[in-house]
């Protein structure tokens, strides 16, 4: 930006002959006059509805704040004292976790195979895109209960009678048994959302250029060396992206849980996002709820602030 | 003091009205309350349930024949979702002081209802001109509707836990006698039964929810034979702990042994616990009294008895539906008498509201020949004298922490997962921090 924002503006002539289609300084600086305008809807919402909320959680999770909103007294930080030392606290937060290392590492996985073959199959293409990324378009409630009622039951459900037909009647109790529950609710999961990840793949992998692999191709590069010293190398950014986000994604879950087993049985399932409705909304203690929501924000902002310091260091590594 | 402005729900109402005058809401109209626009001269009052399914039905029915009576008033009722979203939702309505007329509530989340200041008190001349009294209810289910010499709730029901049996698999086993259960007391005797029922239909001998979403029936299956040995979770104040290890334990490894045995079903969620008993599978079913309408509607051959009494005395764990007032700044006039008018109604029709089970609270009620008539529900009324309800405590009674948390523990106990001594450890460690978290409700009277 120019730091000279009084400055007389430049001739037009000038900024014409080495950029066209740039727009001169006294023009650019208009835009952003403008530009103040046009973002400040977008950053009053932004404030109402994040920044504010954001402040006043913190202060409520110093107050004994309950469900109606008035009655809460300052109890400064009881709440997180109290929060560390609820066995159930952790018990949700392992969950949770669980549940997101559980996720992630198909996720990934998958959603690379999947644009892989996309890729390669060139006929029909827009079917498989549409078939891989249509699930991902269902609201949560609807898969669930897809899932709930008509794949995951036991005896009749579209899991069972699958096996059954290859002559396994195993009589699993895929959302009732504590070995099977949160295994369930991650394939459902996977099924669910691995479409988004399949397209940023997808879009990765359109964007590397043919005469890569064409060299390669004249070196004599069979289609296993292409994949591992082209295709992959060339989608590291992009596998940096897709892991953290879906790292962010998978340690807020909440509905799927919710709908399928309600963190049963026995609380196997329950992730802290649940423990923190459970007690605002069941046991009206919004106060201790904030608390322990602000202690699964700041795991969630270390996540989301050390990877990219992770990746980049590996970057700069590479480029030695 | 704020000068008093143009609420926005009369804006809203003001706007609708306009709207609707100008028919530009009538496709919309099919899915608003009925009667939602007050004719003049009419009371506009408004009314909050929980009551769904067959419960739903029955309520409906009630309120469209308390319309047909009362054309002064316009009832405008609302059916929310069951559990805690309506507690939620009820609470909010009475903090703001802007709560509908009347609303249900289960009577052991009571005190946790903050008294006094989310709710209002009866006036009971205005009820006893309407010809209900305290005498006309159980002393101890009234009593339980009361905090600091008020009247916050008026008993509607007793919904027990009750035990459902196949008549037609218990005739095969010998278990029936003159078209009836035999009596059975004592666990063996209860075990025995189950075995007798395993033989002649080669399942376990009974079904009941062990795990799923919200899943609390082992939380009510604890409760009811716990409140047989003659403990208390809670004292009386719903204070302290009192759980005694002794007697908690005699019923815990008594339900791991029915499972281990193979004498119930073990992994089983509610709607799967409706539907093997349904599917003429097992003898038995353990279960809230309100899933009658369910089996008749099938056409099961079934009944239905007080659970025996297997650890002394026959209690069993039950709540109550009540009536409540929820917190109006304006509370007085017109819809105050409406209000008490309906809950008075309610109470004496209470005959149509049994057809889904529930046990009325309204004694008269109880004596009337239609009551008598309906089968299989007279046949568990005098369980009104023996329900065991949680002690009053701010995270006690339905849908409560209490149940959902102790649920969770219990069903670990059927299911396997946890022994019935881990299961007692965790339990009382999770009463004591109950107990130990401040009420986050307090009301004026508690």
């Amino acid at each position: 930006m120019t730091s000279t924002t009084a400055a007389a503006p430049t001739p037009v002539a000038k900024s014409a002959g080495h950029a066209a289609g740039r727009p001169a300084r006294g023009v650019r600086r208009k835009w952003t006059e403008h530009g103040l305008v046009f973002i400040a809807p977008f950053f009053l919402v932004y404030a109402m509805f994040l920044i504010w909320p954001l402040i006043s959680g913190l202060g409520m999770s110093l107050t004994s704040e309950n469900i109606t909103g008035s009655g809460g007294e300052f109890v400064g930080l009881d709440n997180y004292a109290e929060a560390v030392r609820d066995p159930e606290v952790w018990s949700s937060l392992w969950n949770t976790v669980w549940f997101t290392v559980l996720s992630t590492v198909p996720l990934v996985v998958v959603g690379l195979v999947l644009a892989l073959l996309a890729h390669q199959l060139q006929v029909v293409q827009w079917l498989w895109r549409l078939s891989w990324f249509a699930p991902f378009l269902l609201p949560s409630g609807v898969v669930c209960l897809l899932f709930l009622n008509m794949i995951l039951p036991s005896d009749f459900g579209l899991a069972d009678q699958m096996l059954a037909a290859v002559g396994l009647t195993p009589e699993i109790g895929w959302l009732t048994d504590e070995r099977y529950a949160m295994l369930s609710i991650v394939a459902t999961t996977v099924w669910w959302t691995v479409g988004f990840n399949f397209l940023l793949y997808l879009a990765a992998l359109q964007a590397i250029p043919a005469h890569l692999y064409e060299a390669a191709e004249l070196d004599g590069a069979g289609a296993w060396n292409r994949l591992l010293h082209i295709t992959l190398p060339m989608l590291r950014r992009t596998t940096g992206l897709v892991v953290v986000l879906q790292v962010l994604a998978s340690l807020k879950i909440f509905d799927q849980v919710y709908i399928m087993t309600g963190g049963g049985p026995d609380e196997s399932t329950r992730p802290i996002l649940q423990y923190v409705y459970q007690q605002g909304f069941t046991g009206y203690r919004i106060g201790y709820a904030s608390a322990v929501s602000y202690i699964f924000f700041a795991l969630i902002l270390t996540v989301s602030l050390v990877q990219p310091l992770l990746s980049r260091r590996r970057a700069e590594e590479a480029a030695k | 003091m704020q000068p008093p402005l143009l609420s926005r729900r009369r804006a809203l109402a003001g706007g609708a009205g306009a709207l609707a005058a100008a028919g530009a809401l009538g496709p919309l109209s099919g899915c608003a309350a009925p009667a939602t626009a007050a004719g003049p001269g009419q009371t506009v009052l408004r009314y909050w349930h929980l009551f769904g399914g067959g419960d739903g039905v029955n309520m409906q029915g009630m309120l469209d024949d308390f319309r047909a009576g009362h054309p002064d008033i316009a009832l405008e009722a609302s059916t929310l979702q069951w559990g805690a979203p309506y507690y939620t939702k009820l609470g909010m309505a009475g903090a703001g002081g802007r709560a509908p007329e009347v609303a249900a509530l289960h009577l052991a989340r009571l005190a946790g209802f903050a008294p006094g200041r989310l709710l209002d008190p009866f006036d009971l001349d205005l009820l006893a001109e309407h010809g209900v009294r305290e005498e006309d209810f159980p002393p101890d289910i009234w009593r339980r509707g009361q905090m600091g010499g008020k009247q916050y709730a008026v008993p509607l029901d007793t919904h027990p836990f009750v035990l459902y049996y196949q008549t037609e698999i218990c005739e095969k086993a010998g278990l029936m006698s003159g078209g009836r259960l035999k009596p059975i007391s004592g666990a063996d005797e209860f075990a025995d039964a189950l075995r007798t029922a395993k033989k002649a239909t080669g399942q376990p001998g009974l079904v009941t929810e062990t795990l799923g979403p919200d899943c609390i029936t082992p939380w009510r299956l604890f409760s009811s034979f716990y409140a047989q040995t003659g403990g208390t979770v809670l004292s009386a104040d719903g204070k302290r702990l009192a759980l005694d290890d002794a007697k908690a334990l005699r019923v815990l490894e008594y339900l791991a042994r029915l499972v281990e045995e193979g004498l119930m079903v073990r992994r089983v969620d509610y709607a799967g616990s409706i539907g093997v008993f349904n599917g003429g599978k097992t003898a038995f079913h353990l279960n809230g009294e309100w899933e009658i309408s369910t089996f008749k509607t099938t056409g099961l051959p079934f009944s239905m008895t007080r659970i025996p009494a297997l650890f002394g005395t026959a209690a069993t764990q039950a709540d109550c539906h009540a009536f409540v007032l929820p917190h109006r700044k304006d509370r007085g006039g017109a819809t105050n008498e409406a209000a008490h008018t309906l809950v008075a109604w309610m109470l004496k029709h209470s005959v149509a509201w049994a057809e889904g089970g529930h046990v009325p609270a309204y004694l008269p009620v109880l004596d009337d020949p239609a009551y008598l008539a309906l089968k299989p529900q007279s046949e568990y009324r005098t369980v009104i004298d023996d329900v065991a309800l949680d002690e009053p405590a701010w995270f006690a009674g339905s849908a409560s922490r209490l149940w959902i948390e102790l649920g969770a523990v219990f069903s670990g106990v059927l299911t396997g997962s946890r022994s019935p001594r881990n299961a007692l450890t965790e339990a009382k460690a999770r009463l004591r921090k109950l107990l130990d978290t401040r009420n986050p409700l307090p009301g004026a009277s508690s």
